[in-house]
């Protein structure tokens, strides 16, 4: 299955992708509109989330783990593994919010909703023409979607 | 401006922000690293200080929403043709600092481009053209001493064998070179990508004056590294690991005086290549001091053939000065295998601005004197010649050849091929772009798979369009280019510039 | 190849998908006591508390176990084990042969032998069918006193006053969620239980449940003197493990089942997984009963991985929670309260009560070996990691991990790599 991998030596931190995955979960698909209108008015986020420390940094988001930690604590079977396709999928009219992916997850891949008691995590841009938007948008490679 | 001294007001530059399109993400702020953007924690809202900015239009790259335009400060002073703007902010600053003016890469100011008043010629009629796509183009040179003569014996079944010993060659399949640029002036992420791009395109890059990293030495075949007067990162390994040895006599950019690698620049992998200490300025001397006549060089170019087992050319790069033709000559009858000239529009990291600007010949007249004086000496075929300082273009590089070049050497092409919009802040370390630089925050924004690509890409495209001006004037090799000036015309230029460059006018 | 596993909770689940990746064509069954498809158990006090309808409960989609291959045998309970030949009895007079067998009973309540417990009007909160009597109750009745301030109780507190009973919360230990919490995160908790009106008395139990003459609950005796009032008591005190099948079949059970590295128990081709499991708990080395929700799943994927062929330590889990309390989101896990005065652990605490914040980091060995969260729960994960895969912690990286928060850049170098960028694999060039 081709994950996006994220190389730390190449990363520059410019957070691109993160407007990138914003636009494409938003509704308008329109960085403006997403980034100044829908992210306070419904709470679009972006799944993928840059981590820094001092001149290092890495955009990382779900792994879609083979055998994820988050889908073994869903209470309501809101995330569960599609055999098919290999992502871990995510049913938010299941979720009731409990939070147990996010204590479970050791990749920090789930964030809480900013608005609605639901989870915000990486879909592979499964819909998407194109794949993955944060591996689009990066300005310098540092995002591969590859089979390893 | 407040709490700034009173010429920081004349700054060159203005950020011009589209109030429709910010979305005051912050890219601008992280990506500026002169901090010429910034978060305004009162406001909320990402601000700018025109006085910081360079020019160097990373923000407006990386934008976005394509809301960021960097123009040119409107405010003009009184129009004066002596007193231009930069002469009047060039005594500012000094009144202030009392120091040298530093600047970087190729001098910008109104001396003559000679390749923008020749023109070449194309086939029609009575000499056929030749179409690159369907018949062989021959963009192939070998480097290094050609002998007088050759002489045959016959084999056993009647054919030829050659009997005359060949001088060490370098095979190029391109007449390019990427050209010195010293690891330190440059980030390493680039050495890498030159590296393998040379390797991928089966040409040369030179390792510039700041020596050569261990991890480096397997693209060997491809790099010829550079003895310059610092001798920096200069030991046995180093010196039989390429495929040629350059010595370093002068630079285009800053005739007459050593390399400068200010002290912010400097790091521990800088520090370990060059083996120079961390932090302090790296200035090469201005003479090599064991080079002070034409026997001492010719002693240090035999030094180094012995050294290296006479296995690869040795070549001498100088500066294009006044007496050119006559110091070249002297080289070659020295012992050189290559003599590369560079002109004063050559790029550098870091010179004063006064010498960059004002010393130095144009390396067209340079190279067609070379060329000419050599022929007159019959030893032309003893060195090869390369043309350095300001190649633009593969036209640029056509004309080049025709004026008596075997190569060329490229560098500023390569770096704005990698994104450098010749803000000419290389000096700093601050290089946005990450290539004057080697801060760990800033060269990660050169990535080496990134920038080979590019830097192949860009020679393919010239190689391909030398191609269709080789076969527009009915030839089908470089060899059949070199020194061929008949296949140029001028226009707009004297008498004396004209027999100079040994070319005659249009519509003679 | 037959796979029959008895119970139909989440182990269930997990060993579904943990056979099915070995093991496309193997037949399974499952044989389920209650009359449902497998639920997510905790969704229970959603339930009750209104907050989502039954159409939510089911933990997998309608078409799972046809597209699974698993056979349903619901509202049939196993009555017996045949380790010798290999087979499973139901209360519907089934014989079921088994080439494989997992044992996922689970837990059943316990009830403490309160004088008085015995008879009408006394609930537990642990099943479907509980949650359902309850909510067709919460309209009759007025006030309910729940004994047993952990987990359970507290979620079934809350769940019956969001449906407008006045409830009572009865707990021995001197402060509610004694288990999983300490005493400021177990403040915090109760202030926000406190705020919306139920009930909390720590440090007392019921010492005798009093009836009316017609034998109906009208009140609870307590065990500091005083009288409360009350139409039903919830007992909410914990689960057992539900072993009396194992036990009976002559396999070896302590407190739970046990099993080794596989989950396998000591009967050949038997194996146990979920909350009647007594299997490897992670931070104490030791075989223990951990009935924790993503143990559950973990151990019952592990079992149906090794009851189909791969074999695959299981190597432990961890306690851990996360629940909320009126919008009060808590996270727990590992070891947070560690016994007092063992110099082996290093304790660091914050809590500010104003903006009702409180991080706990546990300590052991230089490893990070459990945490509390309470309010500012969002990096829970990411401490999780440092438990999970025993991270050392030294020096500069414990305190950058004390004062700045946990950080991926505090992982060891290799194992950074190996989980965000590892080598593409090497094709033939």
């Amino acid at each position: 299955m081709k994950r996006v991998y994220p190389d730390k030596d190449f990363c520059i931190g410019c957070h691109i992708c993160e407007l990138a995955c914003l636009t494409a979960h938003s509704q308008s698909k329109d960085l403006i509109l997403a980034y100044t209108v829908e992210r306070g008015q419904s709470g679009a986020s972006s799944c993928k989330h840059v981590h820094e420390a001092g001149p290092t940094c890495v955009a990382l988001s779900c792994r879609h783990c083979d055998e994820p930690s988050c889908v073994a604590a869903c209470i309501s079977g809101a995330l569960q593994k599609d055999p098919e396709t290999g992502r871990t999928v995510y049913n938010r009219d299941k979720c009731v919010g409990c939070w147990s992916c996010l204590m479970a997850c050791p990749y920090g891949a789930i964030a809480r909703h900013p608005l609605e008691a639901k989870i915000v995590k990486c879909d592979l841009c499964f819909d998407r023409p194109g794949g993955p938007a944060c591996v689009a948008a990066c300005p310098n490679k540092a995002l591969k979607q590859e089979e390893r | 401006m407040l709490f700034q001294p009173i010429n920081r007001n004349y700054h060159d530059f203005s950020i011009v922000r589209d109030k429709d399109l910010c979305i005051n993400c912050k890219v601008c702020v992280r990506q500026c690293s002169y901090e010429a953007h910034y978060w305004d924690e009162t406001r909320q809202k990402v601000m700018h200080d025109n006085a910081k900015c360079v020019g160097c239009h990373r923000c407006e790259a990386l934008c976005p929403t394509a809301a960021l335009l960097i123009q040119k400060k409107r405010s003009d002073f009184k129009d004066n043709a002596l007193w231009r703007p930069e002469f009047i902010k060039y005594i500012y600053k000094q009144a202030d600092t009392g120091g040298v003016l530093l600047t970087g890469m190729g001098s910008p100011v109104n001396i003559p481009i000679y390749w923008d008043k020749l023109l070449l010629d194309a086939s029609q009629v009575t000499n056929p053209s030749i179409d690159p796509l369907r018949e062989p183009m021959e963009l192939k040179t070998f480097l290094g001493s050609k002998p007088d003569k050759l002489e045959f014996s016959k084999t056993k079944d009647g054919s030829p064998k050659l009997k005359t010993k060949l001088a060490p060659q370098i095979e190029l399949n391109y007449p390019l070179m990427f050209s010195a640029m010293s690891f330190g002036s440059i980030n390493f992420n680039l050495h890498i990508a030159m590296a393998r791009a040379a390797t991928e395109l089966g040409i040369c890059y030179n390792t510039g004056e700041g020596g050569l990293h261990k991890s480096l030495y397997q693209y060997g075949k491809n790099t010829i590294v550079q003895v310059a007067s610092g001798r920096f990162g200069v030991h046995r390994d180093f010196l039989n690991a390429g495929a040629g040895i350059e010595i370093k006599v002068g630079q285009g950019a800053k005739p007459g005086i050593g390399g400068h690698l200010p002290g912010e620049k400097i790091n521990a992998m800088v520090s370990e290549t060059r083996m120079v200490p961390l932090g302090s300025d790296a200035i090469s001397p201005a003479p090599h001091h064991d080079i002070y006549s034409i026997e001492d060089l010719h002693q240090l170019i035999f030094a180094l053939k012995e050294a290296s087992e006479y296995r690869v050319p040795v070549s001498v790069k100088i500066a294009a000065v006044h007496n050119v033709a006559a110091i070249a000559s002297g080289i070659v009858r020295a012992g050189a295998d290559i003599v590369a000239i560079d002109g004063v529009r050559g790029g550098t990291g870091a010179a004063p601005g006064m010498i960059r600007d004002n010393v130095g010949i144009p390396i067209e007249l340079a190279l067609a004197q070379v060329d000419q004086r050599l022929r007159d000496e019959g030893i032309r075929n003893r060195a090869s010649v390369i043309a350095a300082g300001g190649m633009r273009c593969s036209a640029d590089v056509v004309k080049a050849i025709a004026l008596g070049a075997d190569a060329c050497y490229i560098a500023t092409s390569a770096l704005l091929a990698v994104g450098c919009t010749l803000c000419a802040k290389c000096y700093t370390g601050k290089c946005p772009w990450g290539i004057a630089t080697n801060d760990a925050r800033l060269a990660k924004r050169q990535n080496p798979e990134v920038a080979a690509k590019k830097m192949v890409n860009l020679v393919h495209a010239w190689g391909h369009e030398i191609e269709e001006m080789l076969g527009g004037m009915g030839l089908n090799s470089i060899e059949s280019l070199r020194g061929n000036r008949d296949k140029l015309r001028a226009v707009g230029l004297s008498d004396t510039e004209m027999d100079i460059l040994g070319v005659k006018h249009a519509g003679r | 190849m037959t796979y029959v596993i008895i119970g139909n909770g989440v182990a269930s689940i997990g060993a579904i998908e943990g056979i099915r990746r070995h093991d496309p064509k193997g037949q399974i069954v499952i044989i389920g006591a209650e009359d449902a498809a497998a639920y997510g158990r905790p969704l229970i006090s959603y339930l009750l508390a209104g907050k989502i309808g039954p159409e939510r409960l089911a933990l997998r989609g309608d078409d799972y176990y046809v597209k699974n291959g698993v056979e349903l045998k619901l509202g049939t309970t196993a009555t017996n084990i045949d380790t010798v030949k290999k087979t499973v009895t139901t209360d519907k007079g089934e014989t079921v042969k088994y080439d494989r067998l997992l044992i996922a009973t689970g837990g059943i309540p316990f009830v403490p032998p309160i004088p008085g417990v015995q008879g009408p009007d006394i609930y537990s909160f642990t099943t479907l069918a509980h949650a359902n009597t309850l909510i067709e109750l919460s309209s009759k009745i007025k006030r309910a006193i729940v004994i047993g301030g952990g987990l359970i109780g507290l979620k079934a507190a809350e769940s019956l006053h969001d449906r407008g009973v006045g409830v009572t919360i009865l707990e021995l230990a001197p402060r509610i969620l004694s288990g999983g919490f300490d005493e400021k995160a177990g403040k915090l908790a109760a202030n926000r239980l406190k705020n919306v009106g139920i009930e909390v008395n720590c440090g007392v139990t019921a010492k005798e449940i009093q009836r009316t003459k017609e034998g109906r609950v009208k009140g609870v005796l307590l065990t500091d003197g005083r009288f409360l009032e009350c139409d039903v008591v919830v007992v909410a005190i914990g689960v057992v493990p539900h072993s009396a099948l194992a036990k009976e079949a002559g396999i070896k059970v302590e407190r739970g089942i046990m099993v080794d590295g596989k989950l396998m128990t000591n009967a050949k081709d038997v194996y146990a997984a979920g909350d009647v499991a007594q299997a490897m708990d992670q931070l104490s080395g030791e075989h223990r009963v951990v009935p924790i929700w993503p143990n559950a799943y973990n151990q019952g994927y592990a079992s149906g991985r090794n009851m189909a062929g791969a074999k695959l330590p299981y190597l432990g889990g961890l306690p851990m929670n996360s629940i909320s309390f009126y919008g009060l989101p808590t996270i727990s896990v590992g070891t947070v309260n560690p016994p007092d005065g063992d110099k082996n652990y290093e304790v660091h605490a914050l809590l500010d009560e104003e903006k009702e914040t409180y991080r706990k980091l546990v300590f052991r060995d230089g490893k990070l070996v459990g945490y509390v969260l309470v309010g500012d729960i969002d990096k829970g994960g990411m401490y999780t990691a440092f438990i999970k895969f025993e991270m050392p912690l030294a020096g500069e990286a414990k305190d950058k991990l004390i004062n700045a928060g946990p950080e991926v850049f505090l992982w060891p170098a290799e194992l950074f790599d190996e989980t965000w960028n590892p080598e593409p694999a090497k094709a033939a060039r």
